[in-house]
């Protein structure tokens, strides 16, 4: 999943690249995208892909299914992921993802796995974030770390 | 190297980020991976699930080989262990999908695998939901050790649907009870054919149960409601699709999706249109997508998406067949004029396919292919204009037409450069049908072709140079003015070599040789042979291997269906009745005569009709599709002169089929004549005894029994007979032996004409031989898993043929059981998941291939329908296998 507004916030992969291609295929996209007005349909045939997009603020989120996959359902979870991050970040905006980027991560990870959805319910996919927040001690000493 | 320290801590914080840093940044090859490994595994035995997460998460988001190698066997454990927590049992079941997608070979099937299975039972929807996605990619790969998973899957949908919307608390989205977990399940379902009748009532009641709720009002006006709503409606209406078995659903289906063509919502427009283009391809549902027609025109004008609008163009050419062709070409060609310049390329190959396909009178399609080059002459490949020329040059009765429509079309100021490619080539080798008018006279040709000249490219200009040469031979009165042209300096000099060549060549030529040498050197082109259109093939590779062949290949069924069925169908009749236009148009006289042939099967006494007053018939026009063509002209070819030729050659298509199955028996009888047969078949090679019994009181004289082979038929089929005494006593039976050798796959049966004078007249009569190539078949025995393993190997979709349709005989297993072994195949017990299918496998044996052939039947007893499948290594085979099977049942 590769969410964006020109400039990349987020980004996901389901598949192995080389960088090299996954800068070009971003590239590409994001033009596809941004080109496309509101009137139009949220599905765009790419290659043998399908992307679906959806347009939140400033953001924009996009995945690139299968041609098989269930195009509204994509929708939905793009939307629901939109929830989780609300529900946790409360009112949700575009800072937030930027400066917790890491928070973003581990709610996708909780969502989705592999590049398949683990858990549909917003109360179990939230509660297992706080309980991992409830491990957590200083995030910010971690963070200065050199090694980042 | 800090990141890994920070994995082995047992800090819940400095973990994290370790497993975070390697989740992002690690490439799934790097070095690192090992020591990353050895930390993992320490947490995956950790007992803790909030560390086990975090590996499982780790293993699935870096998915590598190495990783694969190293926990494939583990995961599996920790996914069926009875102690283990929900939601590490979520992540053990979708990370070990992510590694089976890697490298499926590393995960081992075993145990486990009949206790996934069950975890559809699962207390725990999200668990449910897990796991379903793991079965389902399982299940596309081994479909046998998940089959148990079909009534499990009904049983959990069936709860779901019913359940109202408070019941499943979190996992009702919007009010859409468990929308992912429905999706799943019926993807899950797809990968399986419709279940056995009891857990199919319940199936069915669910499939119900989604269309009703569509036409409720919605609970909430959120988008989010109708979208998980109508995610759900969709993926049952692609189950009601894949199981293609209940002409109810799929027409409620097509309903449905017709009211979506006309939401106010784009993108169920989009999705309204892509799934009624599958829909348009099933025979139930063909007719009730076809209704919509008028809406969908209506989309392409005015959708305001050109992704919309690509759909509404392949929904068109899905829906298209004979009754609506006119009609749907006209609107496609009407869009192209505005059409977005992406997908213009793509509008004009389907036109020239679909104009192909279902021109029922060709003056339609040539004026079809000219306008396509006028509007988008630049999007037209070479593909589409040599394939006017081949079909032109194929039918002689458009040759006068076309000639006469191209040089109109050349006339226009400014015409594209491909219309005078198609120009040059048509007038060159049929100017002289249309130079008895003045207004087109000769000179008037050539002047005009030669205007455009300078106006276009080398091979354009070399295609023009042969033109000409030509008409010095078609008409010897321009020869000097043709011979002025040649010898200017323009062209004796050209800088490109090639016309330059060509300019002097052609120019040495006219002067030096006699006028037979040149008629002989410019003869007409002789016709193409007959394969399959290169249009076709380009849309293929265009739109890659999917979506289009599935279409062409149902089509290709369905034509093939009604050109072999005994009824006439109504197209065919109502084009015997109407002559053909063009005859008129022709008033030339030099072309025989046979634009109104019907299918071969249809009629046999027009057949003959049309065919007796010219004994040269080179190319007979069927109309439509291209087996339509072959089958007649073959037909044609060796036609008989005789008595009762029509009954005769009739039945013998009839009577062929009486020994698909078997090889004895009596292959034709009239009052005078009775033949039997007896034939043994052993791999690539074949005796048949055919015995020729006299049945009246009086001698037969001249008695000369010839079998015949078409061309084609020769070189793939070598046959050898004796000679047979040409007198024939009353009453008394003689023998002939007739050797056979299979040399390569072919399609026809060769032809016994036999011919003898009884009583002072002439007799003469032809009957097909029943020599198909199912009798080269040798049966192969194979496990279940070996079936599934080719069977999977076969997929592409050109292997594939298949064709649905009615029970002509009671549906009794053991006949079928019969038939089959009887059409030469082996007959494989427990390989089919449904017991009431019907599996077999065998091999083809000819001289130069052999060529494996699985076999599938599916009968379904309350539709009194079959539905047969073949793969074999090569298309034709398959679908010459799938006719003369479906014959039989």
């Amino acid at each position: 999943m590769n969410c964006r507004q020109g400039k990349l916030r987020l980004q996901k992969w389901y598949t192995t690249l080389p960088d090299k291609e996954k800068k070009k295929i971003i590239r590409e996209i994001v033009q596809i995208i941004l080109a496309r007005n509101q009137k139009m349909s949220s599905f765009v045939d790419w290659k043998d892909l399908k992307l679906v997009y959806k347009r939140y603020a400033s953001l924009y989120f996009c995945c690139a299914i299968e041609d098989r996959d269930n195009e509204l359902l994509a929708l939905e979870v793009v939307h629901r992921y939109v929830e989780l991050l609300d529900r946790y970040f409360g009112n949700v905006c575009e800072l937030d993802i930027i400066f917790n980027f890491e928070k973003a991560y581990f709610i996708l990870d909780e969502f989705i796995l592999g590049g398949e959805i683990q858990e549909t319910s917003k109360k179990s996919a939230v509660k297992a974030i706080e309980d991992s927040d409830m491990l957590q001690e200083t995030m910010e000493e971690y963070m200065n770390k050199p090694a980042f | 190297m800090e990141a890994v320290n920070l994995l082995s801590s047992n800090r819940y914080t400095e973990k994290q980020i370790g497993y975070l840093f390697i989740s992002v940044l690690v490439n799934s090859n790097s070095e690192l991976i090992r020591l990353i490994n050895n930390a993992i595994k320490n947490d995956l035995a950790s007992r803790n699930p909030t560390f086990m997460g975090l590996a499982l998460h780790c293993i699935a988001n870096v998915g590598s080989r190495e990783m694969a190698e190293a926990f494939a066997g583990e995961i599996p454990k920790i996914l069926v262990a009875g102690d283990t927590m929900d939601s590490v049992k979520q992540s053990a079941a979708l990370c070990l999908l992510r590694l089976y997608r890697t490298s499926p070979d590393l995960v081992p099937m075993g145990d486990w695998t009949s206790r996934v299975v069950h975890l559809l039972n699962d207390q725990h929807l999200g668990v449910v939901t897990a796991a379903t996605s793991l079965i389902t990619t399982l299940a596309q790969k081994n479909p046998e050790e998940f089959k148990t998973s079909v009534s499990l899957a009904v049983s959990r949908l069936s709860r779901i649907v019913t359940s109202a919307s408070t019941d499943l608390q979190d996992y009702t989205y919007y009010f859409v009870p468990a929308p992912w977990l429905s999706v799943k399940l019926l993807r899950l379902l797809q990968c399986y054919p419709p279940p056995d009748p009891a857990v199919r009532g319940r199936l069915t009641e669910c499939l119900e149960t989604i269309l009703n709720k569509a036409q409720e009002p919605p609970k909430s006006k959120k988008v989010q409601h109708s979208n998980a709503k109508n995610a759900v409606l969709f993926e049952a209406i692609s189950l009601i699709i894949h199981h293609d078995s209940e002409p109810n659903l799929l027409v409620r289906a097509c309903n449905q999706l017709g009211q979506f063509l006309q939401h106010r919502e784009t993108n169920l427009r989009y999705l309204a249109l892509e799934s009624m283009c599958t829909l348009a391809s099933s025979e139930f549902s063909h007719e009730a997508v076809k209704t919509h027609i008028e809406t969908v025109i209506n989309a392409l004008k005015t959708e305001r998406d050109v992704s919309v609008r690509q759909r509404a163009v392949d929904l068109l050419y899905a829906m298209c067949d004979r009754s609506n062709a006119q009609q749907i070409v006209a609107e496609m060609l009407n869009y192209l004029e505005t059409a977005d310049y992406s997908i213009r390329e793509e509008i004009v190959l389907k036109v020239a396919i679909l104009a192909e396909k279902y021109a029922v009178d060709y003056t339609w399609y040539v004026d079809t292919i000219l306008n396509l080059i006028r509007i988008a002459g630049d999007y037209v490949s070479e593909e589409v204009w040599y394939r006017v020329i081949q079909i032109v040059i194929n039918r002689d009765d458009v040759q006068g037409y076309a000639a006469k429509t191209v040089f109109e079309a050349l006339q226009a100021p400014a015409c594209h450069e491909n219309l005078v490619k198609v120009g040059g080539y048509i007038l060159g080798e049929f100017g002289n049908l249309i130079a008895g008018d003045p207004r087109s006279s000769p000179l008037i040709q050539f002047n005009l072709l030669h205007s455009k000249f300078h106006l276009c490219s080398v091979p354009t200009r070399a295609l023009l140079l042969s033109t000409y040469i030509k008409f010095v031979n078609l008409f010897p009165e321009i020869k000097i003015t043709i011979q002025d042209v040649l010898r200017s300096d323009s062209q004796l000099k050209n800088a490109d070599v090639e016309l330059q060549q060509r300019a002097v060549e052609y120019l040495r030529l006219s002067t030096i040789a006699s006028t037979d040498i040149l008629a002989t050197v410019l003869e007409e082109m002789p016709p193409f042979p007959e394969r399959e259109s290169s249009i076709l093939a380009k849309l293929k590779k265009k739109k890659g291997p999917s979506t289009v062949t599935d279409l062409e290949e149902i089509k290709k069924e369905r034509s093939s269906d009604m050109n072999g069925s005994a009824e006439p169908t109504p197209v065919n009749a109502s084009n015997v009745s109407t002559p053909s236009p063009s005859a008129d148009l022709l008033g030339l006289g030099a072309v025989p005569l046979t634009n109104s042939a019907p299918a071969p099967s249809s009629s046999g006494s027009l057949l003959v009709d049309v065919f007796s007053d010219s004994s040269s018939v080179a190319a007979p026009l069927a109309p439509g599709s291209e087996d339509n063509f072959a089958s007649s002209s073959d037909l044609a070819s060796s036609e008989v002169v005789s008595e009762e030729p029509a009954d005769a050659v009739h039945d013998a298509d009839e009577l062929i089929h009486k020994f698909i199955c078997k090889n004895n028996g009596v292959l034709f009888e009239n009052q005078l004549l009775q033949i039997g047969l007896k034939s043994e078949f052993r791999q690539n090679l074949g005796r048949m005894f055919i015995f020729y019994g006299n049945k009246t009181s009086t001698q037969f004289l001249n008695f000369t029994p010839t079998v015949i082979c078409s061309d084609e038929l020769q070189s793939s089929l070598n046959l050898q007979t004796k000679p047979v005494d040409p007198i024939v006593d009353g009453g008394a039976q003689v023998q002939q032996v007739v050797n056979i050798e299979c040399i390569s796959d072919f399609m026809d049966a060769p032809i016994l004409n036999i011919q003898f004078r009884y009583g002072g007249t002439l007799q003469n009569l032809s009957v097909k031989l029943p020599i198909t190539l199912n009798k080269f078949f040798q049966p192969t025995e194979m496990s279940s898993q070996d079936f599934f393993q080719r069977w999977k190997q076969l997929s592409s979709p050109k292997q594939e043929v298949q064709n649905i349709f009615k029970a002509k005989h009671p549906m009794d297993t053991e006949i079928t059981k019969a038939k089959i072994i009887g059409f030469g195949s082996a007959l494989l017990e427990e390989v089919d998941p449904n017991p009431a299918n019907f599996v077999g496998a065998g091999i083809i044996h000819t001289k130069t291939i052999q060529i494996g052939c699985l076999l599938r039947l599916e009968p379904n007893l309350q539709a009194q329908m079959y539905r047969l499948t073949l793969r074999t290594s090569k298309e034709a085979v398959s679908q010459r296998l799938c006719e003369l099977l479906s014959e039989q049942f």
